[in-house]
């Protein structure tokens, strides 16, 4: 039986994994009586179950909120895990978190707590202070939010404690079959096509904690350190597919600062410090939220089979709703976009602004010269079981003067390109007039810069 | 006041923050515990035809099947009807009701076996909406209709009309902790069940029944609820009946915790409503006659639909005189969930009604909606002759004026809503809104012998004190205020005293934790239970000192007898040397309330909670979206207990009913299906979702005019109802789309699409 090792709250543990899509909650509470994390949804949407993470990347110590429900233990392996119960220090000391949220009042059933007290935790030793941001991923019934927001601020005035400093990982390597190896996973996946790859287990963890599915073989690929990277090279920004989205957040800031926004509201911390890019693509979901902007980005994929690698332009990946142009051993390597001045703009229409999945997501990107449109990519997410462009309205715009009559022509147009549908989200009629008022949105917002054109600006 | 009125922290604060904090799934279990699942029918509504559950049996884990007939005894989990058994008998009549009871060794083996079972069904026509329920007179009782002069006379001379209608939708409590119950066997066939529930005497009645015992062989205990909402009142009676049941037959502890989407699927949510309305009105705004029809959804059974129903209707007038009014309330029968208890119980719909109709007055006569609603205030309090309300209550704590007056004046309300006028006509796509709305809500269970509580009082002879009643915790902080009230009354501190589990062997019959009441009944009971040990400590002290006992004096926890001192301490060990009974119970029954729900007069209410709030939003008119950027409270409690936990009830209330009224969104499909069954598709308020700017404050004038304790007011409901302000703020900012003459109408909750459709009608466009 394959062992996986990885420290626990500083103790070293090495763990059977039988069946290996055992969550990380069960087995902290079920196996461990570590009661403190808990159950408030099982599907990585309410945050009660958030531990952190570390790993050593480059030397550097990084610790990230996960969701422990949706976290499959092999994806432990070679990690520092800490629980609620491991943040606290010596004796009667506890976290400056803590003390802050007892001083304003953040708790008051306490369930969320734990969860909440871990994500504030995790930003707490990054130094990060987007408290919003930080807390997307911890639903609170109780309390409305602002004390814990006000302990969050105080908490950070504070210097993280001595004992959080620093994780000890595990010493050996245990014997698990998680391949390190990019070459040799290619060929073992060739080998055995009907394997089931699991990154962050963002998606494929619900398959297992509501579906109840038993899932073919499982091949845990998220130590594969070669798919993790973002680079520039020829003129292309190539993304490997093992990048976490909240890493492509960051490194999207500077280049596409609307690509990042979206990625910024792409479920929440925890789930951006799992999800991976490739995830995000390979799984095929209409509602994936960066296929649109990479589409307006005109990406393309790389696909690899044991030796042989492929390109395709990304919206001919999505073939239609749950089938992909992917192959039996073929995996995503990278995805690649030209290197391109900014004129992307995304859209994500939801219920609620954090942590909500789109009722459609615009991406548009619009190139003029001269008054003219001289190109212009429009993808949309939600609009279809694929996302796609709105080839009509893309038609229309192309070659028309840069104005308000052209835009009105492509809005209509646009009507023909997609017959959405009603569903717990949004009624068609509403994906349909939202989808057609975000190109005058675009259009408004790059005639008149300096208005304020999101309720987020006010 | 030595502990009461100070804002000490949440007394369970710091096991919260580390995790220590024991909840029922926390709980180390007895070996061999089996763990629960409910097999749930899949259609709205239909005969059983046949079970197949061979596979159910069959698979890994499981140990034990049930099914309606294999139940030992009662099978009911209603809180009083009798019309909802655990498990479904013949007919199933919604999707998601329970229909079989699997145990297996693990909890994800219950629920994998759970999804196995076979069921065949002939399926019946089922009534899902309101209109569907209306078409089919499908209802739970008669509509009541309570009215006072002649509205219909009234409004056929008015000088102003309005009439409209608007939709209210439900709401899912989402408790962060789910249901869950454990049942321990004891001895002779016994019970312990540990409850996630804001009423263990019922957990303790139902369950008795449901084994077929008295009720002394069965103890709950209930030491914290990780959320309650009223979706605890009666919604844990299935999982500690069915562990009850499968713990007698099997001889082993069960534990059932519904899995999130079980949860959502199977339990009660808010009741949705429609609320019809016509209203006369003189120029100034002055409501003459009101009519409302409010037609409320109640699900397949009883559960607690009627008194819901019933406070919705004595909501209607919220803090409005109101000189003739009829509202007939419907309750509608339909296939889907059986609505239970949310905070406010029916209340927020009604008032939300009474909200809405003031609105459409301001807007139609062109007037500041704040100004309409100040000449429609019922009467100050110390006024002469009270206004009564329409079911004849006096109203003669009416703080409102006071209360508004200084909220407008402190949040700067006439300047910013001119300044957002202005600001509105410069802008392309956004546009903001502003809104005022007050609150009076009704303390008291308007069942009237609800309103009583008892309590345990022990001193222990190292003058500890352990405290015990019949309230429960779930967060909103009773445990530390009736503690703060103990540790006053014996002159205590706060570590002198020990807060426990609520638990049915140590106080009998209670109360749910429900109606605000919480630390009303519960503080007073353990008051009195603690003044009864005091009392004896001063005949104690009288009788060895020889003088009559009011000669005794106790003040700063210590006695004073002729000339002499005595610690508490001290006086604590003489007492026990002396043979003084140092334990004692406490009762409290809320005096004056008496009602006749049917006739719909009385005095329901002991006493009126009052607040306000002025919200001020912003909404992008291309795709409706929204936020909140700032809301200001102030807020009657009377004198605050806790000021620390009683402005956390408010900032939270506030936050819960905004989102009732703008994400949270139930959908349910033409099947009656609820689509919306986590998370990922209900959407309560995330953390940036609250005000970006956000000033609560207490009201400081605050004083119960009734003996409360402490002079203390409730505070559970009222704040969610502070919510009602951002929904009207939505609408004014779609008003300001338009020329002003296209009232908003805006139903709830306010979408993102339910806006846009809004503004396309102030822009003359049929969504």
């Amino acid at each position: 039986m394959a062992k996986i090792e990885f420290t626990l709250n500083g103790e070293p543990v090495r763990a059977e994994f039988d069946p290996p899509t055992r969550t990380v909650l069960d087995w902290l509470r079920e196996s461990r009586g570590l009661t403190g994390t808990k159950e408030g949804c099982n599907e990585g949407d309410c945050g009660a179950c958030t531990i952190t993470v570390s790993y050593l990347r480059g030397g550097e110590l990084r610790r990230e909120a996960v969701n422990s429900c949706i976290l499959f233990l092999p994806q432990l392996h070679g990690k520092a895990v800490r629980t609620i119960e491991g943040v606290r220090g010596p004796g009667d000391e506890i976290h400056p978190v803590q003390t802050e949220m007892v001083r304003h009042h953040g708790s008051q059933c306490g369930f969320c707590t734990p969860g909440i007290v871990m994500s504030l935790v995790a930003a707490h030793s990054n130094g990060e202070q987007r408290h919003d941001d930080v807390l997307a991923g911890n639903l609170c019934r109780c309390t409305g939010y602002a004390p814990i927001f006000r302990a969050a601020e105080q908490a950070a005035l504070v210097p993280p404690p001595q004992w959080m400093a620093e994780e000890e990982f595990p010493a050996g390597n245990g014997n698990a079959r998680i391949p390190e190896d990019l070459d040799s996973f290619a060929a073992w996946y060739e080998a055995n096509p009907g394997a089931r790859l699991v990154a962050g287990a963002t998606d494929v963890g619900l398959w297992v904690t509501k579906g109840m599915q038993d899932l073919p073989p499982v091949c845990f690929i998220g130590q594969l350190l070669e798919l993790d990277f973002v680079r520039r090279a020829d003129g292309w920004i190539e993304i490997g597919a093992l990048v976490s989205i909240n890493r492509l957040y960051r490194r999207m800031r500077g280049a596409h600062p609307g690509f990042a926004e979206l990625l910024r509201r792409f479920g929440s911390v925890q789930v951006r410090n799992s999800a991976t890019i490739g995830g995000n693509i390979a799984n095929g979901s209409p509602i994936g939220d960066a296929a649109p902007a990479l589409i307006a980005l005109g990406a393309e994929l790389v696909l690899r089979r044991g030796g042989e690698r492929r390109q395709l332009a990304l919206e001919n990946f999505f073939i239609e709703y749950g089938k992909q142009d992917r192959r039996d051993g073929e995996f995503i390597e990278c995805i690649r976009f030209p290197v391109q001045p900014d004129r992307l703009r995304c859209y994500k229409l939801s219920k609620r602004f954090d942590q909500d999945i789109s009722a459609v997501c615009g991406c548009l990107a619009i190139d003029v010269s001269d008054g003219l449109v001289v190109r212009a990519r429009l993808a949309f997410g939600g609009m279809a079981g694929i996302p796609m462009r709105a080839a009509g309205a893309e038609a229309v715009l192309t070659g028309s003067p840069w104005n308000k009559t052209s835009i009105g022509a492509a809005m209509q147009a646009l009507r023909d390109d997609f017959v959405p549908i009603s569903d717990a989200r949004a009624s068609a009629g509403y994906r349909l007039n939202v989808a057609q008022n975000m190109l005058l949105k675009y259009f408004q917002e790059d005639t008149r810069p300096d208005e304020p054109s999101s309720v987020l600006e006010i | 006041m030595r502990t009461v009125h100070k804002p000490l922290p949440h007394d369970a604060a710091r096991l919260h923050v580390t995790g220590e904090a024991v909840y029922v799934d926390d709980i180390p279990l007895p070996a061999n515990t089996l763990h629960l699942a409910f097999g749930l029918s899949t259609v709205a509504h239909g005969d059983i035809l046949a079970l197949d559950l061979d596979e159910v049996r069959q698979a890994e884990g499981v140990v034990a099947v049930l099914t309606a007939s294999g139940l030992p005894a009662a099978n009911d989990v209603s809180p009083a009807a009798h019309d909802e058994p655990l498990l479904a008998i013949d007919k199933v009549h919604f999707v998601g009701q329970p229909v079989f009871l699997v145990a297996a060794e693990s909890h994800l083996q219950a629920r994998r076996a759970a999804a196995l079972g076979r069921i065949s069904y002939r399926q019946l026509p089922s009534i899902l909406s309101i209109e569907d329920a209306l078409a089919a007179d499908s209802q739970l009782e008669p509509p009541l209709n309570y009215r006072k002069g002649n509205p219909e006379q009234i409004l056929g001379k008015a000088p102003h009309i309005v009439s409209g209608r608007i939709g209210i939708g439900g709401q899912e409590h989402f408790y962060l902790e789910g249901q869950v119950a454990l049942a321990v066997p004891l001895e002779g066939g016994d019970m312990l069940i540990h409850s996630s529930s804001q009423h263990p005497t019922e957990i303790q009645h139902k369950v008795a029944e449901a084994i077929g015992r008295p009720m002394h062989a069965v103890r709950t205990e209930v030491r914290r609820m990780g959320g309650g909402f009223g979706g605890k009142e009666s919604q844990g009676n299935a999982p500690a009946c069915a562990c009850a049941v499968m713990a007698m037959l099997t001889g082993s502890a069960c534990k059932m915790r519904y899995d999130r989407d079980d949860d959502m699927a199977i339990t009660g949510k808010r009741h949705d409503a429609a609320i019809r309305y016509r209203a006369g009105f003189d120029d100034d705004g002055r409501i003459q006659a009101v009519e409302y029809i409010q037609d409320i959804r109640c699900g397949w059974s009883r559960d607690l639909s009627l008194p819901v129903a019933d406070r919705a209707m004595l909501h209607a007038d919220n803090c409005y005189n109101l000189p003739a009014v009829s509202i007939t309330s419907t309750r509608l029968r339909t296939n889907t969930q059986s609505a239970t208890a949310f905070r406010g119980f029916g209340g927020p719909q009604g008032m939300l009604g009474c909200e809405r109709v003031l609105d459409h007055i301001a807007f139609t006569l062109g007037k500041d909606p704040a100004e309409v609603r100040k000449v429609n205030f019922y009467a100050p309090q110390n006024t002469p002759r009270p206004d009564r309300t329409f079911y004849d209550m006096p109203v003669e704590d009416c703080v409102i004026d006071d209360i508004i007056e200084e909220l407008m004046e402190s949040c700067g309300y006439a300047e910013r809503r001119a300044e957002i006028r202005a600001w509105n006509r410069e802008r392309e796509n956004l546009r903001r809104g502003i809104a005022l709305s007050p609150v009076k809500f009704g303390i008291s269970f308007t069942l009237t012998h609800l309103n009583q509580a008892g309590a345990l009082v022990h001193v222990y002879q190292d003058g500890s004190i352990h405290i015990n009643h019949g309230g429960t915790e779930m967060g909103q902080g009773l445990f530390i205020k009736v503690a703060q009230v103990a540790a006053e009354a014996f002159g205590q501190p706060m570590e002198a005293v020990k807060i426990t589990a609520t638990d049915t062997g140590k106080v009998p019959n209670t109360s749910p934790t429900a109606a605000s009441s919480g630390s009303d009944l519960n503080g007073m009971a353990v008051k009195r239970a603690c003044d009864e040990i005091t009392g004896r400590l001063v005949d104690l002290l009288a009788s060895l000192h020889q003088v009559k006992p009011a000669e005794v004096k106790f003040r700063n926890g210590g006695f004073e007898v002729g000339g002499g001192s005595y610690s508490f301490g001290e006086t604590i060990k003489l007492a026990y040397m002396n043979r003084v009974s140092l334990s004692a119970t406490g009762f409290y029954a809320t005096p004056k309330v008496i009602w006749d729900r049917i006739a719909g007069k009385g005095r329901p209410f002991f006493y009126f909670a009052y607040g306000a709030a002025v919200s001020e939003v912003v909404i992008d008119t291309l795709t409706g979206e929204n936020r909140i950027l700032r809301a200001d409270i102030l807020h009657d409690v009377g004198k605050s207990l806790n000021p620390a936990i009683d402005i956390g009830q408010i900032e939270g209330g506030y936050v819960q009913g905004a989102g009732w009224l703008t994400t949270e969104e139930l959908v349910w499909n033409a099947d009656g299906k609820l689509m919306t069954h986590a998370p990922s598709t209900y959407k309560i308020p995330a953390c940036s979702d609250r005000p970006r700017e956000f000033n609560i404050r207490l009201w400081e004038q605050g004083r119960n005019r009734e003996h409360t304790v402490y002079r203390s007011k409730a505070v559970g409901e009222p704040p969610l109802m502070l919510g009602i302000s951002a929904f009207l703020a939505l609408s004014d900012a779609v008003a300001a789309c338009g020329d002003g003459s296209v009232y908003p109408h805006l139903d709830a909750p306010a979408t993102p699409e339910r806006i846009l459709a809004a503004v396309a009608r102030q822009q003359g466009v049929r969504a």
